[in-house]
């Protein structure tokens, strides 16, 4: 019996100290948990790479779709928690900014081109880094429109936008192809609407205050909402699938329009890669809604995509993490992988993108229109906030009466106040 | 070499000396899977925290947050109409499939293990197999099973009805199966007939079932997470006019868990608060029923 104990100690013992020696080699090593399934791959590749280049071990754990919030939680508890981490909004900075390292005047940051997609707390501390950004709008299939007998050059208001939409929907039958794709409300589409394009409330909003949101407001106007129907209504009403039955889902939007059934899709630029597959000269237009002057709107840029360095990780692993920053964002090979699986990086020694939705954004700017920033990352209590507003667009589509509209006013301006108070009240 | 043991006492007394090496194994899963993160739960729930690790004391806030919060205590009203509700139709249900499939009919085993089968698949799977059946039926009268609270609730009945009764028809038929023969033949000559037979014997006979049964029912019916989450996911949600929120078919354990992610910093210690009071609730419904049913079981 003693002999056992002993023994069964002595292995306890001995896992214990391979337990607690688990993260701390001398070398240093970089944990990064990646919040995208879909770049899963080319970051195991990109970490492989650097494996292989410089022999520092970098252990990537991407967590399943819609979990990051809770894998984080879990993750950062654990003996070895990750080194690199995202914080891509104003509620996560909140969270996590005294897990993160002030990166101000760290050598990655010294490698950024913009200080536009950084987010900072509210001591002014730099929390996190955008390590590339994206744009959303619609997604327009130029064939389909010339097929349709418009010209792209119609799109450049919300009356033009609605004439061609309205004509081909109107046309579907004998065109072999609807104007929108599907317009699902299940939580694997709805953030298109209650997340993106909800962001032009906010955005004019913003703008007619005179300067960049740093937070979030208690409060919202009413002003924008009606241009945010002109543009839902137009999306749900003239598309392949009937209002009355977006609430559960199961169109794929993506195929739909990939497939040539649907001449326009709202979404962003991460959908380039697949979307470019079947329809490569598919371009990006605005969210044009009716707002006076918005001949002269561009894409909604921005990021979600931040890192964020574990303030609480030995200064060996904070010093690889570091390392392997400066190494993905100059090094030829990753960068180009990087790129090619994120979009664009604002770094001044990155690859080049060859997204051509981003290289639209790029247009936008260059001819002088105003880019909309991504207001919508300071929504309050934002999955809450949004199941409401889900909730109340589905009573809409199934009854597009005034009485269900002023619901979703409701939850999407009374919302954001009362999410706010519960919040920070 | 050593003298082989023989007869009992020997063989007790090498059970009695390796007895702690086996028990040792349970009792260190025990407390490591449920004592310790129980104690850790109760402390958690008296702190502010982001990680377990940085947890500050704060005393009882989280739990007068988690009291005046209205949506806590909707939730627990809608928990408690659903647990009832389900509780009865699944016992009723699967008293009656046991009892008929105890006739000696044909295929009784067949039937048995069909039954039994969707007990098998996960609560998940289960949420979204059948919201596509019910909004498949919904769609027809142009409203979906996430649209209409009315049709929420009666979803999430179905759904475990369906999931449980099989489980429960096991119980009771074995409960039916150990009545005593000579009980049956001495009510049927006494002149009983198949109605005072079945509550007359039948059913106080088979009290240890039943009693099992309903804290099964009740326990599961307050605990209900994965199908509720799958199913409706809350949903529909009423918003007020002054901009708040209500989930219409959120339950206890969902409330909890979406209290937890939420954003707000004093969330997670507030729903740690919440799961304390949800056991209490638990438990004490538990046992309270199963203190009133035993009460009713007859001694053979």
């Amino acid at each position: 019996m003693k002999k056992f104990l002993a023994l069964a100690l002595a292995l306890i013992l001995s896992l214990s100290l391979v337990a607690c020696g688990g993260g701390g080699s001398s070398k240093g090593s970089v944990y990064w948990l990646n919040f995208k399934p879909e770049s899963d791959e080319a970051l195991q590749q990109i970490a492989a790479l650097y494996k292989e280049k410089k022999g520092v071990e970098v252990k990537v754990v991407t967590a399943a779709s819609g979990t990051y919030s809770q894998t984080l939680t879990a993750e950062m508890d654990k003996s070895a928690p990750p080194t690199l981490f995202v914080v891509g909004n104003a509620n996560s900075v909140k969270d996590w900014s005294s897990y993160a390292l002030d990166l101000k005047d760290t050598p990655i940051a010294k490698e950024l081109n913009t200080d536009a997609y950084n987010l900072y707390d509210e001591n002014g501390k730099l929390v996190s880094i955008g390590y590339c950004f994206e744009c959303y709008g619609i997604i327009v299939n130029p064939d389909l429109i010339e097929k349709a007998g418009h010209s792209m050059d119609e799109l450049k208001n919300f009356a033009g936008l609605k004439a061609v939409a309205e004509d081909i929907h109107k046309n579907a039958a004998t065109l072999g192809f609807d104007a929108f794709s599907s317009c699902d409300m299940d939580p694997s589409s709805s953030w298109r609407f209650t997340g993106h394009m909800v962001n032009l409330v906010y955005y004019y909003q913003e703008r007619d205050g005179g300067s960049k949101w740093t937070e979030c407001p208690a409060t919202l106007s009413n002003d924008y909402v009606e241009n945010y129907k002109n543009l839902y209504d137009l999306c749900i009403n003239n598309s392949l699938t009937d209002p009355k039955d977006l609430a559960t889902g199961g169109h794929d939007a993506e195929a739909e329009f990939k497939s040539g059934k649907a001449a326009f899709f709202v979404n962003g630029s991460w959908e380039y890669s697949a979307v470019s597959e079947t329809v490569p000269n598919a371009t990006m237009i605005p969210y044009y809604c009716g707002v006076s002057g918005e001949e002269k709107a561009g894409l909604n840029c921005g990021t979600e995509n931040c890192w964020a360095v574990n303030a609480k990780a030995s200064e060996a692993d904070q010093q690889a993490t570091m390392d392997f920053l400066v190494w993905l964002v100059t090094d030829p090979e990753a960068s180009r992988i990087a790129v090619d699986t994120f979009g664009a990086m604002p770094y001044k020694n990155a690859q080049e993108s060859t997204n051509k939705f981003l290289a639209a954004a790029d247009q936008y700017a260059a001819n002088g229109c105003y880019v909309m920033d991504w207001a919508t990352n300071y929504q309050p209590a934002v999955d809450d906030y949004r199941a409401a507003l889900v909730s109340a667009l589905n009573a809409y589509n199934a009854d597009q009466s005034a009485a269900n509209w002023e619901t979703v006013r409701t939850a999407m301006i009374d919302g954001w106040a009362a999410q706010y108070k519960a919040q920070n009240g | 070499m050593s003298k082989k043991p023989t007869g009992g006492n020997s063989l007790r007394r090498q059970m009695r000396k390796w007895s702690p090496l086996f028990l040792a194994a349970v009792v260190a899963a025990f407390a490591i899977g449920f004592v310790w993160p129980f104690v850790q739960g109760i402390y958690l729930s008296f702190c502010k925290f982001r990680l377990i690790r940085d947890a500050e004391l704060i005393g009882f806030g989280n739990y007068l947050t988690a009291l005046q919060d209205e949506g806590f205590r909707k939730a627990f009203w809608y928990t408690a109409g659903f647990a009832i509700v389900s509780l009865v139709l699944i016992n009723v249900l699967a008293f009656a499939v046991a009892y008929a499939l105890t006739q000696g009919i044909r295929g009784s085993n067949l039937y048995r293990t069909v039954f039994f089968m969707p007990n098998l698949i996960g609560g998940i799977v289960l949420g979204y197999i059948w919201s596509m059946i019910f909004d498949g039926i919904l769609h027809r009268y142009g409203t979906s099973i996430v649209e209409n609270s009315t049709w929420g609730f009666w979803g999430l009945v179905i759904l475990v009805c369906w999931q449980q009764i099989g489980y429960m028809m096991i119980i009771y038929i074995a409960g039916l199966q150990a009545v005593p023969e000579d009980m049956l033949e001495a009510a049927k000559i006494d002149g009983a007939n198949k109605w005072q037979t079945l509550f007359k014997v039948t059913i106080p006979n088979v009290m240890p079932s039943i009693t099992i049964c309903t804290f099964l029912g009740l326990t599961n019916g307050f605990k209900l997470f994965d199908q509720n989450l799958a199913l409706t996911g809350g949903m529909p949600i009423i918003t007020m006019a002054d901009g708040t929120s209500i989930k219409t078919t959120e339950m206890l354990a969902l409330n909890i868990y979406s209290t937890f992610y939420n954003s707000k910093s004093t969330y997670p210690g507030v729903a740690q608060a919440k799961a304390v009071l949800f056991f209490l609730l638990v438990a004490g419904l538990g046992l309270a029923q199963l203190a009133y049913t035993r009460k009713r079981e007859v001694q053979q």
